[in-house]
């Protein structure tokens, strides 16, 4: 009892600067453990997000940009498929299921993605497939129909029945608008996944949107590729990256995300370093918090000296404070993480269709404040020495 | 056996100059148990360094002191430690009651580090002096005089042996000082406690039936106005 008393009435005594500190802490775990969290979770969810596909068949260019562009909804396309392409590789043995995009549009800024029906019955997870809010249907080949993203239709507030212009190219540019009117007919479930912000129509649609060029009008921007088997993979990225040279063949999709996060593997490093850093930074605030009172505890500890606690009492209560300051910023710290993550999900959601999860547990929780609290307690330590060796004699002396 | 023995007494301090100045020199003190005794000591005759001596926060250079069968000079500084914590209560001219703790919190600190909190008797000893209407008041929140009465509580609160007072009545006003005086020697005959107290204020010494000069007991050659 005697132990938290003395701890509990110093942190008391010294609320301010026990709450400057405390909130330093907090900051301090708080980035870490939200950095840590979004780093991780983003690298997950990037790399393993394929959207149930194997494979991008695209314009001869980066498979990133490919991936980026088909599965992300992100980047512009790298250039155009010709159909027949489409139907040679659709009428291939190796291939399951391939699902033709046409981009190129949008509607305030939200992409308008032409393809097949058939899109929408091909699962984007394991076992888990696009499902129509009720009062919905999948558009109709061969009308001004579209069927929403949930979060595209919540965030232009369209339902269904509802009508719009979709403008031309990929960037909202007023001046640019289309003649054709389309009507919604359909909202998708949430999926969690970059389809969510997208208006989408039929795949002629777009090609033959009014303004786009005749020429092209046939072609394809990319195709999704479900694949038989691990092995026609390779033959089709020997089929088309190594003897063709018109065409992308962009596989696995989970290995063109892996290479680009594999490039900022220097982040992690950088982020390490920063971690480190911040965690000092952190303990050295309680280090001078607690060390520049030490003059106004001196009376404090002889007197408890003077009844008779002994040295390691009070250098146990120093250091105890000082990791109760830590652990106080700590639990501040977690409201301040889910805070942040919250509203970085909410913008990745927003830019990129992918949601993370602020509230899933991750392995940072646990060590970011085992690590604060025990360098905290080590920073504790030098004031604490100072207040093991401290004069009783002295302290008791009368203040002039 | 006397309740505290006290044979060659030798304590000095270092000036900044580096002299040596020798504040503290008692061939032979003796206190027998339940006794309250009273010593003179006007400023410069080494009277809070012999109290500390006798409280183990300072070790001597030289000489024995024996506390209740207890050799304090050959016990290590946690066995002082514990033994001040179990067998001494000690009263301060500045009361050095800790100003972030409650006058209960106060009392109860006094028993933590001997016997163990007894929130009953912190309570009861509380009222004994007058302040049970005061149990969760702050220090500043009390008058000097209040103060004085909780620093008198805790230092009865780990029931111990002996009761050093350090002119506990100095700071407080005639009538104030009177009553205090008044609660410690009752208190301390009702706990069993022995009281050594030092004052320079002729009043409460002649109070006291056992008394001494403490510069005539302290052979060490003080500068007169030295503060220790």
């Amino acid at each position: 009892m005697t132990l938290p008393l003395i701890v509990g009435r110093s942190l008391r005594q010294h609320l301010l600067s026990t709450l400057v500190t405390a909130f330093s802490i907090a900051l301090a775990g708080g980035l870490l453990m939200s950095v840590w969290v979004v780093k991780r979770q983003a690298h997950e969810t990037f790399t393993g997000q394929s959207g149930g596909w194997d494979a991008v068949l695209g314009a001869r260019g980066a498979k990133l940009q490919l991936v980026l562009n088909a599965i992300f909804h992100l980047e512009a396309s790298p250039g155009n498929v010709p159909y027949q392409d489409y139907l040679d590789l659709a009428s291939n043995r190796a291939v399951a299921a391939a699902i033709p995009l046409a981009v190129g549009d949008n509607y305030l800024g939200y992409r308008l993605v032409g393809t097949l029906t058939n899109y929408f019955t091909t699962e984007y997870a394991p076992k888990k497939t696009f499902a129509l809010a009720p009062g919905g249907r999948l558009f109709e080949d061969g009308y001004r129909e579209a069927v929403l993203g949930s979060f595209a239709a919540k965030r232009l507030g369209l339902k269904v029945g509802d009508t719009f212009q979709p403008y031309h190219g990929l960037n909202f540019d007023p001046t640019k608008q289309h003649e054709e009117l389309y009507t919604v007919t359909g909202i998708l479930e949430p999926s969690n996944t970059p389809s969510d912000r997208i208006l989408w129509i039929p795949l002629a649609g777009l090609q033959n949107m009014s303004g786009h060029d005749p020429n092209a009008a046939a072609d394809v921007s990319a195709v999704l590729v479900k694949l038989r088997s691990p092995i026609a993979g390779q033959q089709l990225d020997v089929l088309y990256n190594r003897q063709g040279n018109r065409l992308t063949f962009a596989w696995p999709i989970a290995k063109q995300m892996a290479d680009l996060f594999d490039k900022f593997g220097w982040f992690d490093q950088v982020l390490g370093l920063v971690a480190v850093l911040v965690a000092l930074v952190a303990a050295g605030s309680i280090l001078a918090s607690i060390y520049n009172s030490m003059n106004s505890r001196r009376r404090d500890i002889a007197i408890l000296r003077a009844l008779g606690a002994r040295r390691t009492t009070v250098f146990t209560a120093i250091v105890l404070e000082a990791a109760a300051i830590a652990a106080l910023g700590m639990v501040i710290a977690f409201g301040l993480h889910f805070a942040i993550l919250t509203g970085a999900a909410a913008v990745i959601r927003a830019q990129t269709g992918v949601v993370l999860d602020p509230f899933a547990p991750d392995a940072v929780m646990l060590w970011a404040p085992a690590a604060l609290i025990t360098l905290s307690a080590l920073a504790g330590v030098v004031p604490a020495f100072k207040a093991y060796r401290a004069n009783v004699a002295d302290g008791l002396a009368p203040e002039s | 056996m006397a309740l505290l023995e006290i044979s060659n007494l030798l304590k000095s301090f270092r000036a900044p100059d580096g002299a040596v100045h020798e504040v503290v020199r008692i061939p032979r003190f003796e206190l027998e148990a339940n006794t309250q005794f009273a010593l003179a000591g006007p400023s410069g005759t080494g009277k809070t360094t012999f109290l500390h001596l006798i409280a183990g926060i300072l070790a001597p250079d030289a000489g024995r002191i024996t506390l209740a069968g207890h050799e304090l000079t050959a016990l290590g500084e946690s066995a002082r430690d514990r033994l001040r914590a179990t067998s001494l209560g000690y009263i301060f001219q500045t009361f050095n009651l800790l100003q972030g703790y409650t006058a209960l919190e106060n009392v109860l600190l006094g028993m933590s580090f001997g016997p163990g909190a007894d929130h009953a008797r912190a309570e009861a000893l509380l009222r004994r002096v007058g302040l049970g209407d005061r149990l969760h008041h702050h220090p500043r929140q009390l008058s000097t005089g209040q103060q004085q009465r909780v620093a008198v509580a805790r230092a009865l609160a780990n029931q111990p042996k002996l009761v050093l007072a350090d002119e506990p009545t100095g700071n407080l006003d005639s009538a104030n000082a009177a009553e205090v005086l008044k609660l410690i020697r009752e208190t301390c005959a009702e706990n069993g406690a022995s009281l050594l107290l030092v004052s320079h204020d002729r009043d409460v010494l002649a109070s006291f039936e056992r008394q001494a000069s403490l510069a005539e007991l302290n052979r060490a050659a003080q500068p007169k106005g030295t503060v220790v």
